[in-house]
């Protein structure tokens, strides 16, 4: 009897009250906050908390090697009356429009074509990609090379085609430096655009062209009235990474140009970077970055939002 | 709009089965062949040399004798006929390159297989744990990959300072995870959502934990996805040019694109075959990957776009 009074009472110790521990270990929420530790400890440290610390250096004085002084805003003041950094505000939006308009063109253009059928289909397609695997740095100085003042492969052709007498001088003339790095810019990013938009042209159903035809619908009213509206989500997103990626451009322009012919080409990352760390005013450079702020909020809306509010005006007027 | 998530779930398995495609062929007899010729070869012939020609000319300037890449007279600048490895050689035994090449590939292995890991159990807490918030944690890491290095690099340098990391590829492995992290939890989240629940719960129901069901179900699942995540962060390591350029100080501990930029660019009128020998031995590593890995890439890059 007593081994039978016993067993039950065992048992019933196993079902205990879920102790603090046990909650830590299985509790959802808590779960939760353990795998997400490793991540967010990340972005916590050096995102967050750097993105904070960067608008409250743009209001002090730090130098290399100083911790600055609050200084109120002093610093946007200067930059206020800095004819540079309205230049290079200036050349950041010419370059992220030109660019993203032209790579934004060039890129569904490319995916419509990538999208016919047509033998070596796949071998093209990988090919296409090749500007965007290869890091941004290395093309820039093939460009570099291509763009040279004296060498340049494309000076010769032209002149060996009896179009120009002279080298241009790609890289030292302002406004030609400026149309090669917005081509070198184009260049690597038309291979982004392209394939993810073909990735979205692949799911719009050719039954859809097939109807079109039989209505009598042209070469561009298929384009314009099934393609683009199908496509329009997805064109959103990549036009928003689009602009966001070239308006804080930097790689290309620094392997480049450095900013030169008489800043003709610098963009507000490459002149905060000259100023912060070359020439060793963190508050000055970090204010010119903070600036970026609300240009960059500015674009993620106007592509975010304007495109969007297109696909629900379509997807309304097709339900 | 109600049949979009359906095209959303088709992107990946069109991408991967190009067989779909041909179901376009019903089409293509409407167009004549000249015409084709006109609308479609010729233009993407020319994109297609525009976008292929700095390679061969990185490749083919970094194989040529010095003379004959200044003498545009003389010899005909768009092929050679008496190539020469002195440029790479120079390269491989006469610089620090290799230590570059090692450092680069260091940094980037280091970084990946920390984000991968953080990313992991971030995206499976976020599509199968469901926590509280799981939602809101889920938009602020994609807020975090709109974040760009360009704004960061200054108030980084000086946390990087203060832990004494500058001037240590540490500085570059524990910070390019911030570029990382936020694009594969997106695409390995879109990978775990593909998962059949119904697994897990089997699993559970047997008594597994939450960490066995992620190490023995969901991960080898997720293996395509996983692949992805890699070879596209290891790309974006190789890349990353601003923070490389901003934390690292000494000759031998720079990374590839920075060390070529800074290092080999001097007076020399020379400079031109070493230079482009650099950047093509830079780049090989990486193309090699790609050719290996291209649906992973497109699935990588378009992946992280649908969501």
């Amino acid at each position: 009897m007593a081994d039978i009074a016993l067993a039950p009472r065992r048992a019933k110790t196993e079902i205990r009250e879920a102790t603090a521990w046990d909650k830590l270990r299985h509790n959802k929420n808590w779960l939760g906050f353990w795998f997400m530790l490793p991540a967010l400890a990340f972005l916590i440290f050096f995102l967050a908390y750097p993105l904070g610390l960067g608008i409250w250096l743009s209001f002090t004085d730090a130098r290399i090697g100083r911790v600055g002084h609050y200084i109120g805003t002093e610093n946007y003041e200067w930059l206020w009356d800095d004819s540079i950094f309205w230049l290079s505000v200036f050349n950041t939006l010419i370059y992220t429009f030109i660019a993203s308009a032209i790579k934004f063109a060039v890129g569904l253009y490319l995916a419509l074509l990538l999208n016919e059928r047509m033998p070596f289909k796949a071998l093209l397609r990988a090919a296409v990609l090749i500007p965007f695997i290869v890091p941004t740095v290395l093309s820039a100085l093939a460009f570099w090379w291509i763009f040279d003042s004296q060498f340049s492969i494309i000076s010769w052709s032209l002149k060996h085609l009896g179009l120009i007498t002279q080298n241009i001088n790609f890289l030292g003339d302002s406004t030609w430096a400026r149309i090669c790095v917005i081509f070198a810019n184009i260049w690597r990013g038309v291979p982004f655009v392209a394939i993810t938009l073909l990735a979205g042209l692949q799911t719009v159903q050719p039954s859809l062209y097939e109807a079109a035809t039989l209505d009598g619908a042209s070469r561009w009213q298929m384009f314009r009235f099934i393609t683009y509206p199908l496509l329009t989500p997805i064109i959103a997103v990549v036009m928003t990474f689009s602009v966001l990626f070239t308006f804080t451009d930097f790689q290309l322009i620094w392997a480049m140009t450095r900013g030169g012919p008489v800043n003709a080409t610098h963009l507000m990352a490459t002149l905060s970077y000259q100023r912060a760390i070359i020439a060793g005013q963190l508050g000055e450079g970090a204010a010119i970055s903070s600036a970026m702020i609300p240009f960059l909020l500015a674009a993620i809306m106007v592509s975010w939002f304007g495109l969007q509010r297109r696909k629900w005006q379509q997807g309304e007027s097709n339900d | 709009m109600t049949d979009l998530p359906a095209q959303k779930a088709d992107l990946k398995s069109i991408l991967s089965t190009p067989a779909r495609v041909d179901n376009s062929e019903g089409m293509s007899y409407l167009q004549s062949v000249p015409r084709r010729i006109v609308t479609l070869y010729i233009p993407l012939s020319i994109i297609v040399i525009i976008l292929l020609f700095p390679f061969y000319w990185m490749g083919l300037t970094a194989i040529k004798p010095d003379d004959q890449l200044l003498d545009l007279d003389r010899y005909n600048p768009f092929w050679t006929w008496n190539p020469t490895f002195k440029h790479i050689h120079k390269l491989l035994f006469e610089s620090y390159y290799p230590h570059w090449l090692w450092n680069t590939m260091y940094v980037a292995i280091g970084a990946t297989v920390l984000s991968i890991i953080a990313s992991v159990l971030a995206a499976y807490a976020i599509v199968r744990l469901r926590y509280k918030g799981a939602n809101v944690v889920g938009g602020l890491i994609f807020l975090a990959y709109l974040v760009p290095p360009s704004i960061l690099f200054i108030p980084l340098a000086t946390v990087v300072f203060q832990y004494g990391l500058f001037d240590s590829p540490l500085a570059l492995i524990l910070t390019y995870p911030t570029i990382l992290i936020p694009f594969s939890t997106w695409l390995l989240m879109g990978y775990f959502k593909t998962i059949p629940f119904e697994l897990e719960e089997c699993a559970l129901i047997d008594g597994a934990s939450r960490w066995q069901i992620l190490i023995k179900i969901v991960l080898p699942l997720a293996i395509p996805g996983l692949i992805s995540a890699f070879i596209f962060c290891f790309t974006l390591c190789w890349n990353e040019f601003i923070y490389a350029l901003t934390f690292l100080q000494s000759t031998p501990n720079k990374t590839v694109p920075v060390a070529i930029v800074n290092e080999f660019v001097d007076g020399d009128i020379y400079r031109w075959g070493s230079l482009m020998a650099g950047a093509l031995c830079g780049s090989l590593p990486l193309v090699i990957l790609y050719a290996f890995f291209v649906e992973h890439y497109v699935s990588a890059m378009t992946g992280a776009v649908k969501e």
